[in-house]
């Protein structure tokens, strides 16, 4: 028995959420409070941290702090909410559009820094909130909003791409896999310096609609079955790879936060050169 | 370098940088930029040493965003720019604005459009400091013309920002930041302080942005017992987004409000010369120091004139520059940009006094000779 109820973080009273049936985003919701709660984190300890989107609307319905920001920037106001109080857990949701297409250079900056915060990606491949535009995790080819004749561009690997730059934990999951998500974001919570977790969320309304003809339940089948574990996505020929999604966890470092690095290189001894403390 | 202690031989960016200090500046964030680097230098060197912390960030974008973090968390907080990055910074002063969270951006002016003239002076972002960001909304600029005051104006950014829950810009120039004087930096506990209102009683009632009499919400920090919801949406006292109309009308009058409601507390001018005199000058920055030297010498060959400095930039001087206009027959604005506060001042010009304008864009400050010539031609 845990001293804390999922509820304890929810504004419930806010809810019925304002996402679209069949959207992903309110399954990470609800695993993220089952996942505070289980941490037993006092709700004052905790800040949401939100930029624009419709996965950025989801600071809405909790009961801790909350920053909601403008769009790409979630990581940088998150930055200085976590190094302006080190003992906050500064949890930042951001839809891919806001992670890394417009936040792109935040995003590769904070996981290089090894800023201490959590960032929940809910990757739809597209940006939901202003109609299905393609973003820059969007698959070479797909169908979006702007791009009728296929995406000229290839996507992202969110994951690869925080490894590259050295986050220290890193984990993908789908909307799909419920419990795997509390699972990961739990381990992220408690690893200190910068951890990741994207979930693959399905965006039946734009991304579905233009891609799944087959519908909604077409789109979950997929995450269910395309979603493998990286053991199993490993052993498969390259050609086979490009149908399937890798997810588990991808990196479990200890790599020194920034602030425990800063500190480290200006203790006492060291700030201003030791000139000044000579002269205190 | 150490505190600088006794009088000494300063720069305008390290005396800024000492105030920061010195008023309880706990955490920069910038990206650097001539002719403002200064600044960010000596906090990367002095700040940890009085436990603060120095953050070089990706762009000024993630700057101005960090610091409106750091102070939500319950820090002092500060950065400092020059043309290209104060444009990247407009986006988040909005949203500080809009959230009411106190911070100070010094912004050591260049020569502009776009990379301009670089480093060279210019008091050429007047007009961005004032609507720079998107929406309607109310700023404060102070703007410094000595050494001395690049530490008390910077100070008293910080307290004003603490004071009405708002960012604040010190809207300096690179003759100021770069400009070296003698100057003796007070006792830092000799300074007065000014931090911001905190809540009381119980934390279940507390709602974020719900103001007192005075227009201003007490401010919890993230981590205090009283939850804190901000938002860069239209908000109502919650903190929480709300898009009723009437709530962001309210709000847009509330925050007016607490700035011109104390426009006699916001708003500094200084007067130079003789309190009557047939011309007036009215000028600010570095061009206002030229104005004093050209004063003097008008006033040696006979001519009546004196100076009025705009020591606040925003709001602007309204009742004094309205009182200037009616005293003088003729007004003169000299200013390193091609008239910008010389449309205020035609703004509140309903007596028709004549109002001329001296203009310099090369990145040269002007010399006496330059005001001395258009007093010489009014005065004819
Ligand atoms: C500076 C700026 N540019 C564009 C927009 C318009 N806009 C709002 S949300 C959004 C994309 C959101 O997509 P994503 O971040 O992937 O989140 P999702 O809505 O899919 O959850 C865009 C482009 C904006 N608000 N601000």
């Amino acid at each position: 028995m845990t001293a804390f109820k999922y509820t304890d973080y929810l504004k419930t009273e806010a809810q019925p959420y304002m996402w679209c049936p069949g959207c992903g985003d309110g399954i990470i919701v609800r695993a993220l409070a089952d996942a505070l709660a289980e941490l037993e984190l006092p709700p004052e300890k905790v800040v949401i941290a939100t930029g624009i989107g419709c996965w950025g609307k989801a600071d809405d319905y909790f009961r801790t702090h909350a920053f909601h920001g403008t769009h790409g920037r979630a990581l940088p106001y998150a930055t200085g909410i976590s190094v302006g109080n080190p003992d906050l857990h500064v949890i930042a949701l951001m839809g891919d559009g806001d992670a890394v297409t417009i936040g792109g250079n935040h995003f590769i900056h904070a996981a290089r820094r090894n800023i201490n915060l959590t960032a929940i990606i809910a990757n739809n491949f597209n940006y939901g909130m202003t109609g299905g535009q393609y973003s820059a995790t969007s698959p070479l080819t797909a169908r979006t909003a702007t791009s009728p004749r296929g995406v000229p561009e290839p996507g992202f690997d969110v994951c690869a791409l925080a490894q590259t730059c050295g986050a220290n934990f890193i984990a993908r999951t789908t909307a799909y896999h419920v419990l795997q998500i509390k699972k990961y974001i739990k381990q992220a919570i408690q690893k200190k310096g910068f951890s990741l977790v994207e979930v693959m969320s399905p965006c039946p309304t734009h991304f579905g609609r233009r891609n799944f003809p087959a519908g909604p339940l077409a789109m979950m089948k997929y995450l269910k079955e395309k979603a493998v574990s990286i053991s199993r996505y490993e052993k498969m020929a390259a050609e086979e790879r490009s149908e399937y999604l890798a997810t588990g966890v991808f990196a479990d470092n200890d790599r020194k936060d920034f602030l425990t690095v800063y500190w480290d290189l200006n203790s006492s001894q060291q700030a201003s050169g030791g000139a000044v403390n000579n002269e205190k | 370098m150490s505190r600088p202690k006794g009088m000494r031989l300063l720069q305008g960016n390290e005396a800024c940088a000492w105030a920061a200090i010195d008023a309880g500046a706990e955490f920069f964030a910038g990206y650097p930029i001539t002719p403002s680097s200064e600044v960010a230098e000596i906090c990367a060197k002095e700040l940890p040493v009085y436990g603060g912390v120095y953050m070089q960030m990706e762009d000024e974008i993630a700057s101005m965003a960090a610091i409106i973090g750091a102070s939500l968390s319950g820090k002092k907080t500060f950065t400092a720019t020059s043309g290209p990055g104060f444009s990247l910074m407009q986006e988040n002063l909005g949203v500080g604005i809009y959230q009411e969270v106190p911070c100070v951006i010094i912004n050591v002016q260049r020569v502009g459009p776009s990379t301009g003239l670089a480093t060279r002076p210019a008091q050429a972002d007047v007009m961005q400091a004032r609507w720079g960001t998107h929406g309607d909304h109310c700023i404060i600029a102070l703007s410094p013309a000595s050494v001395a005051e690049m530490y008390y104006l910077t100070v008293r950014a910080f307290n004003l920002a603490e004071k009405y829950r708002t960012p604040v810009i010190l809207l300096s120039d690179e003759v100021i930041g770069h400009l070296r004087e003698n100057v003796a930096l007070p006792n830092p506990g000799t300074v007065e302080i000014i931090n911001r209102k905190r809540p009381g009683g119980d934390p279940k009632a507390y709602l974020p942005y719900q103001a007192e009499e005075d227009g201003i919400p007490p401010m919890a920090a993230y981590g205090d017992a009283y939850i804190v919801h901000a938002t860069s949406s239209c908000h109502d006292a919650t903190g929480c987004s709300n898009s009723k109309p009437e709530t962001n009308k309210q709000l847009l009058k509330r925050l007016r409000d607490k700035i011109y409601n104390y426009i006699d507390d916001i708003v500094q001018v200084e007067h130079f010369g003789p309190a009557n005199a047939d011309i007036t000058l009215i000028a600010y920055g570095a061009t206002s120091r030229v104005c004093k030297q050209a004063v003097t010498e008008a006033q040696s060959e006979g001519i009546g004139v004196n100076l009025l400095r705009l020591v606040t930039l925003w709001p602007f001087a309204d009742a004094y520059v309205q009182q200037a206009l009616e005293k003088a027959k003729a007004v003169i604005v000299p200013e390193m940009n091609q008239g910008q506060v010389l449309g205020e001042v035609q703004r509140l010009n309903c007596v028709n006094t004549p109002v001329y304008q001296v203009s310099r864009t090369d990145g040269e400050l002007f010399t006496t000779e330059d005001i001395l010539a258009q007093i010489r031609e009014v005065a004819k």
